[in-house]
């Protein structure tokens, strides 16, 4: 940027030099001035920026100009004198929140979102004392009908955040303003009920949402009825991506990894065993990498893409349904991991299936819906019983009174604890496919892989891509996250120009540690990036980091499922997908 | 606009309908920014927006059905359910409503029994509530289609309705 470029302007009477083309609001952060905001989101990495100005409650008052001005959107000009903190910038912030709530349930004490919510933050902050104005408010019926997610549009402030997430970031054209004034709402075509939509529950929508209108289904107190029931032998398992986000619930830094505390918290919780979805990962990539070989070798359908990602899934299903034979017919990880309990684990203690129940510790909103798929609710009554999200079970932690920073660590049960480097990497973008890759390798070249580490297929651009060299093969990678990328990548199959082998799809920007049933971030993406590091750097303390080396996989294949691919692993691990309505 | 092959939906609609308004979509330079003129035309061709023709119109440009909903429901002019053979149109103007208009449209919701914005089972009346049309003088105004009738009595609604009605009969 050039001198001329360059003005000059005043916050609040510090004199700045800034660029002319950012607003008041970039400026006053980079002056060290606090504007607070409501609906405005800037997410870098995930490219998401909803700029609607539609709350007020950034308003500045311009000196000279008598007036007053949305701070996010207006642009910094030559001379520009700007208060934040006059008494009528002030007051206007504050009557902005007050009128938010004049038409707001007032029912903190209850709400999902309670000491998690903006606008409760925001009264606080802004000095809101009492609900000045009392008249009409919303009436609307909640959406109660997925498996997933609650929708509330009493809670509406009508921010956009959700629809801009659903629309422009995953570009899943669910959610829209419907109606007008007073009456509007978000919310699905036709304003039929979120099931009946083509909603990948994705839960991108609950994470930016700034108050209780988006939120998951509570699966909670169904885990304690099941822990408090003698009749039943309850088992946890828990994705890659909760032990390096569920301390961020307690006060520890984002980016610690907790896997240890996490156990033992699960242990107090009295779960009658606590295993490691990373073993249900180490099978996955046991089915997935032969799977990819035997297409390669017999001709089959290429690129195959990764199946672990339900919101993924169901999004092709719904929006790409003339591709439903590129993706691996592998069940996600922890169906696999359900699966393998409800039959192997079971015949093994003598348990009798039904008495079993399963609950998922999941990143993942999308995996609650996921669970209840009829074909993966067939046999052994289902997979797996209940879903939480690592929010769900932070609360439970916290019901339970356990004091999770000062917990000593834990190791996961047997015969279904033990995992590799590989699994955990599954809770990123690029992780899948790095897994894969590393047990590929080995079984085609039949050599030793020196260097384990694919940095080529690291980092959190949205689409990546890489080639790698196996044997006198050059095998190409595609990488996707966020499902406005995944649709870059099936508009290229779908036309004939993609140049993949192998592609790895996540619904969730970042993968699993950013999704839908994490910690919120409020606008810090940072914590996102954060997560990934702490994920690599527990795959770089495993012993062992391939997931063909695992000894508990490979004694589960020699005891029950024979071969990788075969017969039964194939009826016990793999599964088909339908094309769906699009709405 | 690229020709997008979209097969109408299997509907009551007549499908010649939604050929036309294929071939009108078709017609434009580009679709996009040209959402609302294309709704226009729709509700021209069908008389009201119904879940298929906001659904064919979403796919033919290749925009969420939800961005569609959102502009036929924020608009007033557009309607999502059919409109009867006659508009019956009563004025709540300040004039008129200090006539009592608001009695003529009460007795207008009783002897057709619809609401606002409704049509009746049989098709043939649609009844509104307006804003001021401009006849004051004529005090309490009732329209029907293009025709207005004023100084309109409670005695004077059911005559109406059965002018039309004998009128459609016939």
């Amino acid at each position: 940027m050039t001198k001329e470029n360059m003005i000059h302007i005043h916050i609040n009477h510090i004199p700045l030099e800034v660029r002319e083309d950012i607003t008041i609001l970039e400026a006053a952060h980079k002056a060290g001035v606090k504007i607070p905001t409501l609906c405005h989101l800037d997410l870098h990495d995930l490219k998401l920026a909803n700029k609607v100005a539609s709350c007020r409650v950034c308003t500045v008052e311009l000196i000279g100009k008598n007036s007053l001005v949305p701070a996010c959107v207006t642009k910094v000009s030559e001379g520009m004198v700007i208060h934040t903190n006059s008494i009528r910038a002030i007051k206007t912030r504050r009557m902005a929140i007050e009128l938010l709530l004049s038409n707001h349930p007032n029912e903190c004490f209850t709400c999902p979102k309670n000491l998690e919510c903006e606008l409760q933050s925001l009264a606080k902050e802004l000095g809101v004392r009492e609900i000045k104005w009392i008249g009409e408010r919303k009436k609307f019926e909640k959406d109660l009908s997925s498996d997933a997610i609650v929708k509330d549009p009493n809670k509406c402030i009508m921010c956009r955040r959700c629809e801009t997430m659903c629309n422009e970031v995953q570009t899943c054209g669910i959610l829209s303003a419907i109606g007008r004034g007073f009456k509007a709402f978000v919310g699905p075509a036709f304003d039929i009920p979120m099931a009946e939509s083509s909603c990948t529950y994705c839960g991108q929508c609950v994470s930016v949402c700034p108050t209780a209108a988006l939120t998951e289904v509570n699966h909670t107190d169904k885990v304690w009825e099941a822990l408090a029931d003698p009749n039943k032998h309850v088992v946890v398992q828990t994705a890659p991506a909760i032990r390096v986000a569920i301390g961020e619930l307690f006060g520890i830094d984002p980016g610690t990894i907790a896997t240890g505390k996490m156990v033992t918290a699960l242990k107090r919780m009295h779960f009658d065993a606590v295993f490691d979805t990373d073993f249900g990962a180490d099978l996955t990539i046991m089915e997935e990498a032969t799977e990819f070989i035997h297409r390669m070798e017999h001709g089959g359908t290429l690129p195959m893409l990764t199946s672990c990602c339900p919101a993924w899934v169901k999004f092709i299903e719904h929006q790409f349904p003339e591709l439903l034979d590129v993706p691996s017919t592998c069940r996600s990880p922890h169906i696999m991991f359900g699966t393998i309990v409800k039959t192997y684990y079971a015949q093994k203690y003598n348990l009798d299936p039904k008495n079993i129940v399963v609950v998922s510790v999941m990143p993942c909103i999308a995996k609650k819906a996921e669970a209840k798929r009829p074909e993966l609710t067939k046999d052994y009554n289902t997979d797996v019983d209940i879903v939480i999200t690592t929010r769900e079970l932070g609360a439970m932690i916290k019901e339970a009174g356990i004091d999770f920073k000062s917990l000593p660590d834990s190791e996961f049960d047997h015969p279904l604890g033990e995992t590799t480097g590989a699994s955990v990497i599954f809770g990123t973008t690029g992780g899948v496919i790095e897994a894969a890759m590393r047990t590929a390798y080995e079984w085609i070249t039949g050599e030793e892989l020196k260097e384990v580490e694919f940095t080529q297929l690291r980092g959190m651009e949205g689409i990546r891509e890489a080639t790698i060299k196996i044997k006198d093969q050059n095998v190409r990678i595609g990488i996707a996250h966020g499902l406005g990328n995944a649709r870059i990548i099936l508009e290229k199959i779908r036309d004939g120009k993609s140049p993949y082998d192998a592609i790895e799809i996540m619904a969730c920007p970042g993968g699993c540690i950013g999704g839908g049933g994490q910690p919120f971030h409020h606008g810090n993406d940072v914590i996102v990036k954060k997560r990934q590091q702490a994920l690599y750097e527990e795959d770089r303390n495993k012993k062992i980091r391939k997931s063909h080396e695992n000894a508990e996989v490979l004694k589960l294949y020699k005891e029950f499922l024979g071969q990788p691919y075969g017969e039964k692993a194939h009826r016990l691990l793999h599964t088909h997908y339908e094309k769906k309505d699009r709405i | 606009m690229p020709n997008v092959q979209i097969e109408p939906p299997h509907s009551d609609l007549p499908r010649e309908k939604f050929e036309q308004l294929s071939s009108y979509i078709d017609s434009l330079d580009t679709a996009r920014g040209a959402l609302i003129e294309i709704l226009h035309k729709a509700q021209d061709l069908f008389g009201y927006l119904p879940r298929d023709v906001q659904l064919f119109v979403a796919r033919k440009i290749g925009i969420p059905a939800a961005e569609v909903f959102g502009v036929v429901t924020f608009y007033s002019y557009f309607t999502t359910s059919p409109k009867g053979k006659h508009t019956i149109s009563v004025c709540m103007g300040t004039a008129c409503f200090v006539k009592g208009s608001d009695e003529i449209f009460q007795a207008f919701k009783e002897k057709l029994n619809i609401n606002s914005q409704e049509t009746t089972k049989d098709g043939l009346f649609t009844l509104n509530n307006v804003r001021c049309i401009g006849a004051c003088g004529l005090a309490p105004v009732v329209m029907v289609d293009e025709k207005v009738y004023g100084k309109v009595t409670l005695e004077d609604v059911e005559h109406i309705i059965n002018t039309y009605r004998k009128e459609d009969s016939i």
